[in-house]
C-alpha cells in the first residue's frame, strides 16, 4: 500500500498543472473573492441637481460625500441634464433637490428629495438608494435635534430604465457576454489545440493553405455559432423575460461581432501556446471564465473592488462588451455614448489577432 | 536536376544542434529511405525540407524550388503524410478525400474522378460513407497516403508512415509505394522498422544530427560486413 501511495504523491508533485490546481486556486479563490464578493459599493458617481443651494439642501450633499459611499461626478443645471449622464454612464445615481428644500423644510416642515438610481444594474441602484435613504434619515434625526418642531423629509425614488428593478435586466447582458467568450474563445482553442494534438494541423500546414486561411476556416464556423447564440440569448431575455430592445439591433449585432472577434482572437491565442486540448481547455476556464465572472463588474460592481483587481478588469473584454450590451438594450443609447468601448474593443480586436498570427507563424 | 537537394542544411534549437550540414540529394523516382534512431534528427530534416520549420542555415531545394524562400510554392508540388493519423475520424472515407481535394485546389470533377478511382484502388467503395475512425489501422494509413497524392504531386514525403501497423498491412503499405515509385514519383520515406529499409532504393542513416551513412541496402551490407540492416544500424549507434 504504501509504494503506491508514494506514487500518488510523485504523481502529483510532479505534474506542475495538479500542483498548481491543489494550492494555486484555492488561495487565488479565496483573494478574489474575498475583494470582489463585496457588496458593499464605495466612492459611487453621482450627479446633483441642487437649485436651492441653501444651508440644508448643501449640508446634506456633504453628508453623503463624506459617508463615503458616494462622490460628486458632476452638478447639473437642470433636470433634462440628467438623463445623457445615465446614458453615457457617468453616474449611477442621481440625487435631485426641488428648488425651496431649506425653506419648505424650515416653514412647513416638510421637504421632498428626489433619488434617481440607475436600474440598468438594478443591484447596484438598489444598494445606494438604500444607503442614501438612511443617510437622508440620519440627517432628519440631526435636524430634529436642533429645533423645536420636528420636520420630515421624505425621500422620492425613481428607478430609471427599470422601474420594476427586474434582474434579467442584469443576467441577460451578463450570460450574453458570458456565453459568446466561452463559445467563441473556448472553442477556438481547443479545436485549435486538437488539430495540433491529433497531429492533422500538421497536414494542413504542409499543404498550400495559408496560416491566415487556416485561422479563418478554423474560427468562421464558431463565429456563426456565436452569433446564433447571441440571437437565442436576446430573444429568450425579450420575449421570455421582458427584457427591452430600446437601441438599435444593427448596433448590437454589430457590437457582438466585434466582441466575438475578440474572444476568438483570445482563442487563438490560447491555442498557439497549449500543447493540447486539456491545457487549451484548462487555460481558456481558468484564463478567460473567472476573471470574466469575477472582474467584469457583471455580478459584482467593480467600485467596490480594490485599485488592483479594477485595472486587471480593464483589460478582460467583458468589462467593456457589458456595459455596451447594457446601453444598447435598456438605455437605448447609440454607439456615440459606447465610442470608448467599441475603441477598446477594436483595438484589443486587432492587438490580439496580429499577436495571435504572430504566434501561429512562429510556431511553424 | 534532383528533386530533393539539402546542401548544409542545419537546424539548432539554442545550444542544441538538431540537424548538423545535412547533405544529400534525391533522384527522380526513388525510393529515399531516411533511418535514424529516435532524437537523431530525421523528424527536424524533414520538416524543413517540407517548410515546416525554417532552417538555421544551408538551403533546401526541392522540385527545383528553395523551400524557405518560396515555402508556398514548394508546398503545391508536395504530397506529406505524417507519422500521426493525418485523416480526421469524424469525417467519412469520401468527407476526407474531398476535404484533402479541396485543400490542394482540384476542382469539383476531378474531385469526383479522383475519389471514385481512389474508392476502386483502395477497395473502399462500400466504405466510403463510413467514418475514418471506423477503418483498421492498416486501411486508414492507406487512405491517408491516398488522400496525400490526390493532387499528383511528383515528391511525396512519409513520416514514418507505417509506425504501430501490421506486418502483412504494412507490406501492402509498401506495394503502394512502389506503385507510386513505378509512375515516377520521388518518395522520401522515414521508418524505424529495419526490413522496411531493405525495399528502399537508398537508404542514409542519421545519428546525432549527422548523416553517419548513406548507400544503396546492398552496399551498406557490404560495406559494414554485415547480414542486415539492423547490425548496420547497431554499427552506427555503438560507434
Amino acid at each position: 500500500m504504501f509504494p503506491f501511495l508514494k506514487k500518488e504523491f510523485l504523481h502529483i508533485l510532479r505534474d506542475r498543472r495538479t500542483l498548481m490546481i491543489l494550492f494555486g486556486m484555492p488561495v487565488a479563490q479565496v483573494l478574489l473573492f474575498g475583494f470582489v464578493l463585496n457588496n458593499e459599493i464605495k466612492d459611487a458617481p453621482i450627479a446633483v441637481l441642487d437649485p436651492a443651494g441653501d444651508y440644508a439642501s448643501v449640508t446634506l450633499t456633504n453628508k453623503l460625500v463624506a459617508s463615503g459611499y458616494f462622490h460628486i461626478e458632476t452638478r447639473l443645471g437642470d433636470a433634462g441634464a440628467i438623463e445623457p449622464e445615465f446614458r453615457k454612464g457617468r453616474i449611477r445615481m442621481a440625487l435631485v433637490f426641488p428648488p425651496d428644500f431649506g425653506r419648505a423644510l424650515a416653514h412647513e416642515g416638510y421637504a421632498t428629495v428626489q433619488l434617481i438610481g440607475d436600474a440598468g444594474d438594478p443591484n447596484t441602484a438598489n444598494a445606494l438608494i438604500n444607503y442614501a435613504q438612511a443617510i437622508i434619515a440620519d440627517y432628519q434625526t440631526a435636524y430634529n435635534q436642533g429645533t423645536g418642531a420636528p420636520v420630515g423629509i421624505t425621500a422620492s425614488t425613481r428607478m430609471q430604465y427599470n422601474p420594476e428593478q427586474k434582474a434579467v435586466f442584469n443576467f441577460v447582458p451578463g450570460v450574453m457576454t458570458m456565453i459568446l467568450m466561452l463559445i467563441a474563445a473556448m472553442m477556438t482553442s481547443i479545436t485549435l489545440a486538437r488539430e495540433k494534438e491529433l497531429g492533422t494541423m500538421e497536414v494542413l500546414l504542409v499543404s498550400p493553405l495559408r496560416p491566415i486561411q487556416i485561422l479563418l476556416g478554423k474560427t468562421i464556423p464558431y463565429l456563426l455559432l456565436s452569433m446564433l447564440n447571441a440571437v437565442i440569448v436576446v430573444l429568450l431575455g425579450i420575449f421570455v423575460f421582458g427584457m427591452p430592445m430600446r437601441g438599435s439591433v444593427a448596433l448590437l449585432a454589430a457590437e457582438c461581432f466585434l466582441y466575438m472577434f475578440v474572444s476568438l482572437a483570445l482563442g487563438i491565442f490560447i491555442s498557439t501556446r497549449a500543447k493540447d486540448q486539456m491545457t487549451a481547455m484548462f487555460f481558456s476556464a481558468l484564463g478567460l471564465l473567472m476573471p470574466t465572472m469575477l472582474l467584469s463588474g457583471f455580478i459584482f460592481p467593480r467600485e467596490s473592488m480594490p485599485w488592483v483587481l479594477q485595472k486587471i478588469g480593464m483589460a478582460i473584454p467583458a468589462t467593456w462588451f457589458n456595459p455596451i450590451i447594457k446601453g444598447i438594450m435598456i438605455k437605448g443609447v447609440g454607439l456615440e455614448a459606447l465610442a470608448t468601448q467599441t475603441m477598446v474593443l477594436g483595438g484589443m480586436a486587432v492587438f490580439l489577432l496580429a499577436l495571435s498570427l504572430k504566434n501561429f507563424k512562429d510556431r511553424l | 536536376m534532383s528533386p530533393i537537394i539539402a546542401r548544409d542544411l542545419t537546424k539548432t534549437f539554442g545550444a542544441f544542434t538538431a540537424v548538423d550540414r545535412l547533405n544529400l540529394e534525391v533522384r527522380q523516382g526513388e525510393i529515399f529511405g531516411f533511418l535514424g534512431a529516435n532524437g537523431a534528427g530525421k523528424t527536424t530534416a524533414l520538416r524543413m525540407l517540407t517548410g515546416l520549420l525554417k532552417p538555421s542555415a544551408g538551403t533546401a531545394e526541392v522540385a527545383g524550388i528553395d523551400v524557405s524562400r518560396h515555402p508556398n510554392r514548394v508546398k503545391q508540388r508536395i504530397g506529406y503524410m505524417s507519422q500521426k493519423f493525418s485523416l480526421y475520424e469524424d469525417l467519412t472515407v469520401r468527407e476526407n478525400i474531398r476535404l484533402y481535394g479541396g485543400i490542394y485546389g482540384l476542382k469539383p470533377a476531378e474531385i469526383r474522378v479522383k475519389t471514385e478511382q481512389v474508392l476502386r484502388e483502395l477497395e473502399l467503395t462500400d466504405l466510403q460513407n463510413a467514418l475514418a475512425r471506423a477503418l483498421p489501422l492498416g486501411w486508414k494509413q492507406k487512405l491517408a497516403f491516398s488522400t496525400a497524392m490526390l493532387h499528383d504531386p511528383a515528391i511525396v514525403f512519409l513520416d514514418e508512415p507505417t509506425s504501430g501497423v501490421d506486418p502483412l498491412a504494412r507490406r501492402q503499405f509498401w506495394e503502394l509505394i512502389y506503385a507510386a515509385a513505378g509512375r515516377g514519383v520521388t518518395l522520401m520515406v522515414t521508418t524505424h522498422y529495419m526490413e522496411e529499409a531493405e525495399y528502399c532504393a537508398r537508404v542514409s542513416i542519421m545519428a546525432d544530427g549527422r548523416i553517419a551513412a548513406l548507400d544503396t541496402p546492398a552496399r551498406l551490407k557490404a560495406r559494414f560486413g554485415v547480414g542486415t540492416m539492423d547490425e548496420i544500424f547497431r554499427a552506427i549507434r555503438n560507434a
